[in-house]
C-alpha cells in the first residue's frame, strides 16, 4: 500500500466505466439467484440497485466486491478482465463493501480500527503519532467531527458508517459498494450521509448504493439499475425517471397458486386484541384492532418496527407508552408466560438463535413454551409429552429421520414446522408469526401457508410479518405497512398489492402522518 | 440430503456412548487397577472410607452440576463452605451456656449453616442475574469475601468447636446406618433428588434450556432470571449441607478449610458429562466424577507407584482426558 502518497486518490472525473460485470450468474447449490445480470459502475457516479427482497442485489454486490465468486461470467477493472479474490480482500484492489452490520471493532479506537491489520510500525513498534496524524486527515476529510481516541462502542451508528467509509477512504478506495447504509440511520444522520457520498463522487470514486428507500436514490444517485428475480430489469439515467416507475418495475409478478384460498374475513367478528398507541424505542405510537379468524399482514421494510412492536406485546420488549386489550381485557403482559396464558404467542423469525434449541431434540423444543402444561407442579409427565409430539409430528407433517434428530440437523422447513408446532402447545388463541418462511422450500412453504389458512378458519387469529410482498399479498385479509415505527397505512380487499406497498413503505404514500 | 441422514447417525454412535459411559468405565477401571495394585482396596473398611470422602465434593458437585447447566459457574463454594463452618462453630459455642450441649444446639447450629448456605447462594444468583455481572466475577469476588471472613473469624487462626458438644455432634460424621456411614446416605440422598430435579421437572428443563439458549429460553416463557437465581440458591444449600457434615470431622475450621473445593467440584461435573458451557447437564456424570476424583488419591495412598504429592498431577491429567474423550470427534466426522 501506497502510504506516503496523498490519502484519496483524485481521479479525474470521467465517464469512464471503473468496475464493469459482464452477463453474471450465480446459484448457491441448486438454487440459481442471479441470472446473466450486466452491471457497469463509473468514476464519479452513484449507481443505485434496487430491487425487492430475493431479486439478487446483495448477491449481486457481494460477487462484486469479491465476497462470491460467480458461476459465470465475467468482471472487468479499468477495462481488464480480473479474477476478485475472496473474502473482502478486493480491498486491496481499491473496492470496498461497506456491510449492513459494520465490520468494526466495538472495543477499539477510530484510529486503531481504522489502521486495523496494517498499522504504521517502526521496527515492530506502533508509531502511534503517525497514525493519529493521519486519521485527523481522513476524518477532516470526511467532515466526522470526532476524537480519533474515541472508542467505537461510544459512537452513534451514522458515526460508526461513517467510520467505515474514512477506513475506506485511507485504503485508498476507488469503488465504494454500500449495502443499505441509510437503513438505520434517522433523517438528520442520512443527510451527513448523503453530503459525504457527494463529496466522495466528485472526488471520482465509483460509488454502488443499495436502498429500498426510493425516494433516497432518486435524490442522491445518477443511475438506478433495477433487478428483479434474479434478473435485468432494466439501468436508466435518475433523471426523468419517477418513483412509481421504479416501484413498478420493481414488482411484476404473477401470484401463483402457492396461496390457499382464504375465507372472506367476517368483519363482525369479536375484536381478539386491539393495541392503542403503542410506543416503544423505536415504535412510535401504533393502534390497530385484530379480530378473531382474521389473517392480518404487516409489511415495510426491514427496521421499520413491526418486530419490535409485536415484541412489544408479548412482553418481550420493554413498552414506553399504549394499552393493550385481549378479547375484552385490559392489561399489558410483562412476561412472555403472562402473555401465553392469556392466548397470544409470538413465533420469532430467528429461528436458530431464538426459536429453538438447535442441540435437543424434537420432544424438549415442542414442549418447551407450554412446559407447565405437561407437569404437575414441578413433576414432568414424560408419557403427554411424548403422545404431544406423536400428534404434532402427525399433525404439522415434521418429517425426521428419527425421532431423537437434534434440532440442528433437521431441514429448515422441518425446524419452521416444529417451532410452528412448538407454540400451537400453547393452544393459543392470537398467534403472531415473524416471517414464517424464511430460508424455506416452496413445498414446506405452502404447507406453512395451509396450516395458517387453517388455523384462522377455526377462529385463531393471526399476525404475519413478512418482508415477502407476494406472502403478504397472498394470505391475509388486510396488510398494514409500517415505516419508521408508525403504522403507514392499512391495505384492504383490492387495495392490497404489490405497488401501494411498495409505495407506502418507501414513505410516497403519506397518509397525513406528519400532520 | 439423504446420504448425511444416513451416515450420521452411524457416526454419531460411539460418541454418544462415550459420553453415556465413559465416566463409568473409567471409575470400574480405576477400581480394577487399585485392586491389582492392593487387593485392600476393595475391602469394606476401605470402600466406606472411599464413599464418606467422596461425600462433600460429591455433594457440593451436585449443587455445581445446576450452576453449570444452567450456563453459569460458582467459584465461591470452598470459601462458603468454610465460612459457613467458621459461623456454625462460633454459633454452637456461644450456645452451649444458654441451650446446653444436647442436640437441640446441634439442631439450631445445622439449621442456621442451612439458612446461610441458601442466603450466600441467593446474593450469588442476584449479583448475576439482576446485577448482570459475569457469574465467573460474582463468584471470583464472594470466594475472596468468603474466604477473608473466615480467617477474620477465627483472628487469622483456628476456630475449634468446644470439646463438650463435639460428642453430641461427632456421631453426624462417624456413626453408621444399616453398615452405611451419615454421610453416605446424606450423599444418596442429595444425588436422588438432585437425578430427579434434573431430570424429571419443569425446574430441570428449563436449566437445560437456559445454558443450551438464553434467548430461545426467554422466548419460550421461562423467567430465566429466577431459574438461574435457584440454581446458586441450590448451589449454597449444597454446600451448607456437606459443611454440616464436615464439620463434626475435624470440630474446627480454618482460612485453609475448603481450600481447592470450587475446582473439585468443577472437576467432578466436567468429567461427569456435564457441558461445562451449559445446556448438558448430567447428575449421575457428577457422582461418578466425585467418585473418580477421591479414588485417584485413594489409589495413591494404597500404594507406592507414584508420589501421595502427584494426587493433583494426576487428578489434572484424568480431568483433562476425560474432556478429551467426550470432545474429541474421534475422526468419524468432518465437521470443524
Amino acid at each position: 500500500m501506497d502510504r506516503g502518497g496523498s490519502m484519496l486518490v483524485k481521479n479525474p472525473i470521467t465517464s469512464d466505466v471503473l468496475l464493469r460485470a459482464e452477463s453474471l450468474s450465480k446459484s448457491f447449490g441448486t438454487v440459481p439467484v442471479l441470472f446473466s445480470v450486466s452491471f457497469d459502475l463509473k468514476a464519479g457516479e452513484v449507481h443505485a440497485l434496487i430491487g425487492e427482497n430475493g431479486a439478487g442485489k446483495s448477491t449481486l454486490m457481494k460477487i462484486m466486491s469479491g465476497f462470491h465468486s460467480p458461476t459465470s461470467g465475467r468482471i472487468f477493472y479499468d477495462g481488464a478482465p480480473v479474477t476478485l479474490p475472496r473474502n473482502g480482500q478486493a480491498e486491496a484492489l481499491g473496492i470496498v463493501l461497506i456491510h449492513q452490520e459494520l465490520n468494526l471493532a466495538e472495543q477499539m479506537t477510530v484510529t486503531e480500527n481504522i489502521f486495523l491489520g496494517r498499522e504504521i510500525a517502526k521496527n515492530g513498534i506502533l508509531d502511534k503519532s503517525a497514525m493519529h496524524k493521519r486519521v485527523v486527515q481522513i476524518l477532516v476529510s470526511v467532515g466526522l467531527d470526532i476524537s480519533p481516541d474515541t472508542r467505537i462502542s461510544q459512537l452513534s451508528i451514522a458515526q460508526k458508517q461513517m467510520v467505515e467509509i474514512a477506513k475506506a477512504m485511507s485504503r485508498n478506495a476507488r469503488v465504494l459498494i454500500m449495502d443499505e447504509p441509510t437503513a438505520v440511520l434517522t433523517e438528520a444522520e442520512t443527510r451527513i450521509l448523503f453530503a459525504q457520498v457527494d463529496r466522495l463522487r466528485k472526488q471520482g470514486v465509483a460509488i454502488m448504493f443499495v436502498s429500498h428507500k426510493l425516494h433516497e436514490v432518486s435524490e442522491i444517485s445518477d443511475r438506478v439499475t433495477i433487478l428483479r428475480d434474479g434478473q435485468w430489469i432494466a439501468t436508466r439515467p435518475t433523471k426523468g425517471l419517477g418513483l412509481d416507475e421504479m416501484a413498478r418495475m420493481m414488482v411484476g409478478r404473477e401470484l401463483s397458486d402457492l396461496y390457499p384460498p382464504i375465507a372472506e374475513a367476517d368483519i363482525d367478528a369479536d375484536v381478539a386484541l386491539s393495541v392503542e398507541g403503542l410506543s416503544t424505542q423505536n415504535v412510535h405510537n401504533v393502534s390497530f384492532e385484530l379480530r378473531s379468524g382474521e389473517i392480518l399482514g404487516f409489511s415495510g421494510l426491514v427496521g421499520s418496527g413491526r418486530t419490535e412492536l409485536f415484541e412489544a406485546i408479548c412482553g418481550l420488549v420493554p413498552m414506553q407508552n399504549g394499552a393493550i386489550t385481549t378479547f375484552g381485557h385490559a392489561g399489558r403482559f410483562a412476561t412472555v408466560a403472562q402473555a401465553r396464558d392469556a392466548g397470544i404467542v409470538y413465533l420469532t423469525k430467528d429461528r436458530k438463535g431464538k426459536g429453538l434449541l438447535l442441540q435437543e431434540g424434537m420432544q424438549a423444543n415442542l414442549t418447551l413454551l407450554a412446559l407447565p402444561r405437561f407437569a404437575n407442579r414441578l413433576m414432568l409427565n414424560k408419557k403427554q409429552e411424548t403422545a404431544a409430539l406423536a400428534r404434532a409430528v402427525r399433525r404439522f407433517d415434521i418429517r425426521a429421520r428419527d425421532p431423537n434428530v437434534l434440532a440442528k440437523d433437521m431441514s429448515g422447513g422441518n425446524q419452521q414446522k416444529l417451532l410452528l408446532a412448538k407454540v400451537m402447545e400453547a393452544d393459543p388463541k392470537i398467534v403472531i408469526i415473524d416471517e414464517p418462511t424464511r430460508g424455506i422450500d416452496v413445498g414446506t412453504k405452502q404447507q406453512i401457508y395451509h396450516f395458517i389458512a387453517a388455523l384462522a378458519a377455526e377462529g385463531v387469529s393471526i399476525v404475519v410479518i413478512s418482508s415477502e410482498m407476494p406472502e403478504v399479498i397472498g394470505i391475509s385479509h388486510r396488510v398494514i405497512v409500517m415505516r419508521d415505527g408508525q403504522i403507514a397505512g392499512t391495505l384492504t380487499g383490492d387495495a392490497i398489492n404489490e405497488t401501494q406497498i411498495v409505495r407506502y413503505a418507501a414513505g410516497l404514500n403519506e397518509e397525513k402522518m406528519h400532520a | 440430503m439423504p446420504d448425511t441422514a444416513q451416515t450420521q447417525p452411524a457416526s454419531n454412535k460411539p460418541k454418544i456412548d462415550l459420553k453415556m459411559y465413559g465416566p463409568a468405565i473409567a471409575l470400574v477401571l480405576l477400581c480394577i487397577l487399585g485392586f491389582s495394585l492392593n487387593t485392600a482396596f476393595l475391602s469394606e473398611g476401605n470402600i466406606t472410607n472411599l464413599l464418606t470422602r467422596s461425600a462433600f465434593i460429591g455433594i457440593i458437585a451436585v449443587g455445581a452440576t445446576f450452576v453449570i447447566t444452567a450456563g453459569g459457574i460458582d467459584l465461591s463454594v470452598g470459601s462458603m463452605a468454610a465460612a459457613i463452618a467458621g459461623v456454625m462453630i462460633i454459633l454452637m459455642n456461644s450456645l452451649i451456656d444458654v441451650l446446653g450441649t444436647g442436640t437441640l444446639t446441634v439442631v439450631i447450629g445445622a439449621a442456621s449453616a442451612i439458612m446461610l448456605g441458601a442466603l450466600a447462594g441467593l446474593a450469588n444468583g442476584l449479583l448475576t442475574t439482576k446485577g448482570k455481572i459475569e457469574a465467573f466475577i460474582v463468584t471470583l469476588g464472594t470466594m475472596g469475601i468468603f474466604r477473608s471472613l473466615v480467617t477474620y473469624f477465627a483472628d487469622g487462626g483456628t476456630l475449634s468447636l468446644s470439646f463438650e458438644i463435639r460428642g453430641t455432634y461427632r456421631p453426624v460424621y462417624y456413626e453408621s446406618i444399616l453398615g452405611v456411614p451419615i454421610p453416605v446416605w446424606v450423599f444418596i440422598m442429595v444425588a436422588i433428588s438432585g437425578w430427579f430435579l434434573m431430570n424429571r421437572t419443569t425446574f430441570g428443563r428449563y436449566c437445560t434450556a437456559i445454558g443450551s439458549n438464553e434467548h430461545v429460553a426467554q422466548y419460550s416463557a421461562i423467567n430465566v432470571n429466577k431459574i438461574k437465581t435457584w440454581t446458586y440458591v441450590i448451589q449454597g444449600l449444597c454446600v451448607a449441607l456437606a459443611t454440616v457434615i464436615y464439620v463434626p470431622r475435624l470440630g474446627s475450621a480454618s482460612s485453609s478449610t475448603g481450600v481447592l473445593w470450587e475446582l473439585e467440584a468443577i472437576a467432578a461435573v466436567i468429567i461427569g458429562g456435564t457441558v461445562l458451557k451449559g445446556g448438558y447437564g448430567r447428575i449421575g456424570g457428577t457422582i461418578l466424577g466425585a467418585l473418580i476424583l477421591t479414588t485417584i488419591g485413594n489409589i495413591l495412598n494404597f500404594t507406592d507407584l507414584v508420589s501421595n504429592y502427584l494426587n493433583g498431577t494426576m487428578q489434572g491429567l484424568i480431568i483433562i482426558t476425560a474432556v478429551w474423550l467426550q470432545r474429541a470427534d474421534w475422526g468419524s466426522k468432518s465437521k470443524t
